[in-house]
């Protein structure tokens, strides 16, 4: 009985009643078109009768236009956009649709099945619960089903569904449907899948697709609609351990304060016993807040707030749980990267990390491997490419509470963001942590910075000289610490070239290695100041991002950026060094401005332009932002 | 028993708008006094109870809403103590900018998409909600739930972001700002059912009663005020009248209908009536997709 008859025979208030009360289901479609994707979809949206006339006028005026299946209504076209304007250009499409039945509601994310939609597909498969994988019956598995069920698989997806569609091209075989089913079964469970349902259907017809089909008597198991009616709702499993990571603190008065955030696995209730981690402090459930005003417990799928019987502290990244099963705490992890990104991946520069409501700078090590997603080979990969999927290990500034992704989607999956563009470059799977932080200690000492600074009277800061090779940067530097000696400062030069001789002996010049000659020296750096010294450095330091990282490695105010401003033909024919002469005759490779990029400063703190003053004068410009900034004091 | 799909979609909603609150500097919600707005204003009030909501709020007025509109808002407003905002394009005032005299695309233009970006501008928000849903027309489909706009406002395809496991990249460089959508996954059903489930007070337009109207060009348009000019001939006829969604008075369509209480109104949407954008003058404009609106900077 459709909804018209329904609402006719009990009544509009009860029919509004028991469909307010519908469970949610988000799963996702895996199939090109050519397997009947977007027909199939347009039969669930169809059958379930949420068409409006004003679309169903569309529908048919389409088809008559431009359908594929002659008289036929072509359902297809309820998905799939006609006009020119629909082709949006987005790089990352995943399409999302609705529908309901009196069970149930959907989400479906639907996906293209191409190869290089890789991205795509993790996208859609991140938050469902379920998948529909079509193949076309009389092609059986192909490259892009064991795809589809490897990434699925990956990104958690319990409950599979194989629709073998097109069985009517195929005389409704039984033998076909067999034969398919087993190859599949043993496909899923060498991925070590979830639970596999294989279901003959002809979408086209709308046989098993929401009834059950007359064509196919010798097929005795649900039709599609009902297996998506009926399967279990993982996400919202209350018997695992309790969590929730603080997304905002709730301080309206001083006698109310509260933590509040999403739940995405376990229950709570008052009087319960939790911790606060990574700090692990304890308390005990004082009250619970939902949306419907104060109440007794709370549990997965639902936004809270939860007040403590006493005033330990928690900051939004925190997760709240339970004190039984709480999560470890780790800063360096294994992990499983999707890199979604035209640019691709850097081993060793410094990304942005978000893991629930954490934001963390991260470090991605050179991949161990990467995987080809159609035979699931382990490939040797220096770099991660758009769409390519490799394990790593990664190194975080300071320790998070974690699960892994396994075990929890929420508090394991996390999303990796460029420090400068601020794209969502990649995103990642918590494996497991390589080992717990907390067994390195960080050793409290009692003469601090502070007391290392006052002992020689000055203020630490770091003056950062960035600039093409040849372009002053050393010259400038030096005639500067001359002067900070003069006036009795203590001081350090670290030049790019000296310290390549020492301490980065072992690097060279590809983009790994000059993001990692960058993080070694404001590692040095940033100890000088700690030292209570004066720092020059002096790197050509090319990319924006390390000189931000730099930057934010540094306590506030005591990073001056110096971007000495030579245009490059000015330095080439300075070429003080002759590099450029070799650079040019291809003797040497990756040299900067010439196969190998500089990005200039965007607003650096002093701007020095050589060829319109002299070196003294660049010297005095830095000492008036020094004594600006109260450094000489 | 587990939860139900309004709590859930109530849930998602709820933690959006909280992360925008505390990833952004400078969010704003806007308010366009509709029943999607309402239910938005509805999940905010509970994401920061027993707090008040930590933003304010932005009605773009192009002084041509219905009446009943303002009057709602003002109200609602004083009622909550809400810190409400609201906009109108002083230039566009001077320049005497209207429908009846600009036609409806110059006039949604200025007063409503340059508007926007004024307000947007002046107070430097570098977040915005809207109440708009992807179930609302096929393009929408694959409208994100953060959606990026570049320092002028545009929606650059390119710049697009992924959204996993609504782990949200809230992330913006200086001038650039975000769209957020809590109500992406909510359909025209779950919004009513939501309205009914939680008596979220709504405009008395959605509802039918008598009203003064005119019907051109196939489309009920009711006669608000007295800056309405009437053709020739054209006398306004009293109809029971209601609205699917509402706007700038002259560019609504109504549709007749008997639906004075909610739950008619349900029962109509899902018994017979088209789409909801059906009634809105703006979509019926030649060439004028929603695609090229969203990258002008229309909501």
């Amino acid at each position: 009985m459709d909804h018209f008859d329904q609402i006719r025979a009990d009544g509009i208030e009860t029919y509004l009643d028991e469909h307010q009360n519908k469970e949610l289901l988000r799963f996702i479609t895996c199939g090109s078109v050519d397997d009947g994707k977007s027909t199939l979809i347009g039969r669930l949206l169809y059958d379930s009768k949420l068409i409006y006339e004003d679309q169903l006028e569309a529908l048919e005026a389409d088809s008559a236009k431009v359908g594929t299946q002659g008289d036929k209504l072509d359902l297809a076209l309820l998905v799939d956009g006609l006009a020119a304007e629909r082709e949006q250009g987005i790089t990352i499409d995943v399409a999302y649709r609705y529908f309901s039945t009196k069970a149930r509601k959907f989400i479906v994310a639907d996906t293209p099945g191409h190869e290089q939609y890789t991205r795509n597909m993790v996208t859609g498969a991140s938050t469902a619960e379920a998948a529909i994988i079509l193949l076309d019956a009389r092609k059986g598995i192909l490259t892009q089903t064991r795809r589809h069920t490897y990434i699925c698989t990956l990104l958690g997806i319990r409950h599979l569904v194989l629709a073998i569609n097109k069985m009517d091209l195929v005389d409704y075989s039984e033998q076909v449907f067999q034969e398919t089913e087993a190859a599949y079964k043993e496909l899923a469970k060498s991925l070590g899948a979830g639970d596999v349902t294989c279901i003959p259907v002809s979408a086209l017809e709308g046989e098993n697709v929401t009834n059950a089909s007359d064509k196919m008597p010798w097929y005795d198991g649900k039709s599609l609609m009902q297996v998506l009616e009926t399967m279990p709702i993982d996400d919202l499993d209350t018997t695992r351990p309790f969590r929730m990571p603080v997304q905002w603190v709730n301080r309206p008065s001083a006698d109310f304060r509260g933590f509040s955030g999403f739940i995405p696995s376990g229950a709570v209730h008052v009087g319960d016993a939790i911790t606060v981690e990574p700090s692990g402090k304890q308390s005990t459930i004082k009250s619970i807040h939902g949306p419907t005003g104060e109440c007794d417990s709370a549990r997965a799928g639902q936004s809270v707030t939860l007040c403590f019987d006493d005033e330990i502290d928690a900051s939004r990244g925190d997760i709240i749980a339970a004190q039984a099963g709480a999560p470890k705490s780790a800063d360096q992890f294994r992990a499983t990267i999707v890199w979604m990104h035209e640019e691709p991946m850097l081993p060793g520069r410094s990304y942005i990390m978000k893991i629930g409501a954490k934001i963390v700078p991260v470090t991605l090590a050179e991949p161990r491997h990467k995987v080809n997603v159609n035979t699931f080979e382990e490939l040797p990969a220096p770099t991660l490419e758009l769409n390519d999927i490799g394990v790593t290990n990664i190194h975080l500034d300071h320790a998070i509470a974690f699960d892994p992704y396994g075990e929890n989607r929420q508090t394991g999956g996390f999303v990796i963001i460029d420090r400068i563009t601020n794209d969502t470059v990649g995103a990642g799977l918590l494996d497991f942590a390589l080992w717990r932080s907390d067994n390195v200690k960080w050793q409290d000492l009692d003469v601090d910075k502070n007391a290392r600074a006052a002992a020689k009277s000055q203020k630490p800061c770091v003056v950062w000289f960035t600039g093409l090779s040849g372009s002053g940067k050393s010259t400038i530097a030096n005639v500067l610490e001359t002067k900070l000696h003069a006036a009795g400062k203590h001081t350090y030069l670290l030049d790019g070239d000296n310290v390549r001789h020492g301490l980065n002996k072992d690097l060279g010049f590809t983009d790994a290695d000059r993001v990692e000659n960058i993080r070694r020296v404001t590692e040095v750096s940033r100890l000088m100041t700690d030292a209570g010294l004066l720092v020059m450095v002096s790197f050509i330091s090319p990319f924006r991002s390390e000189r931000r990282m730099a930057r934010d490695a540094m306590a506030e105010g005591e990073f001056i950026e110096v971007f000495v401003d030579t245009p490059l033909e000015e330095a080439e024919r300075r070429d003080v060094k002759g590099l450029y002469a070799k650079a040019r005759a291809g003797e040497i490779k990756n040299f900067t401005g010439i196969d190998s990029p500089y990005e200039e400063p965007l607003s650096p703190d002093v701007h020095i332009e050589t060829t319109k003053c002299t070196v003294e004068d660049a010297a005095d410009q830095i000492m008036a932002e020094l004594r600006s900034r109260g450094r000489l004091d | 028993m587990s939860l139900t799909h309004l709590e859930r979609l109530e849930a998602e909603s709820i933690r959006i708008i909280r992360e925008v609150a505390a990833e952004c500097e400078n969010p704003v919600m806007l308010y366009s006094i509709g029943k999607d707005s309402g239910v938005m204003l509805h999940l905010a009030m509970k994401a920061f109870a027993p707090g008040k909501i930590p933003f304010p709020l932005l009605h773009v007025d192009t002084t041509w809403k219905f009446r009943a509109m303002t009057e709602f808002r003002d109200k609602l407003a004083a009622d909550m103590g809400l810190d409400l905002i609201v906009h109108t394009n002083q230039e566009g005032i001077a320049q005497g900018v209207g429908p009846f005299t600009h036609g409806s695309a110059v006039h949604t233009d200025v007063m409503k998409t340059q508007a926007l970006k004024q307000a947007l501008n002046e107070h430097k928000f570098d977040a915005a909600f809207g109440g708009a849903r992807r179930d609302e027309e096929k393009s929408r489909a694959k409208e994100r739930v953060f959606s990026f706009r570049t320092a002028q406002h545009r929606w650059d395809p390119k710049r697009q972001r992924p959204e996993l496991w609504s782990c949200f990249n809230t992330r913006t460089n200086p001038g650039e700002s975000l769209r957020v959508f809590p109500l992406s996954d909510w359909t025209e059903l779950d919004v009513w059912q939501y309205i009914r489930l939680e008596n979220i007070p709504i405009v008395p337009l959605y509802l039918a009663a008598e009203r003064p109207c005119v019907e051109r060009d196939g489309v009920l348009i009711m006669v608000d005020d007295d800056r309405m000019p009437l053709h020739e001939g054209e006398t306004p006829m009293m109809k029971n009248i209601r609205f699917r969604t509402l706007g700038c008075y002259p560019l609504t369509g109504a549709v007749e209908s008997d639906a004075s209480t909610l739950t008619q109104v349900i029962e109509e949407m899902l018994l017979t009536s088209g789409s909801e954008r059906e009634g809105r003058v703006i979509d019926h404009d030649a060439a004028a997709s929603m695609e090229k609106k969203k990258q002008e900077g229309y909501f």
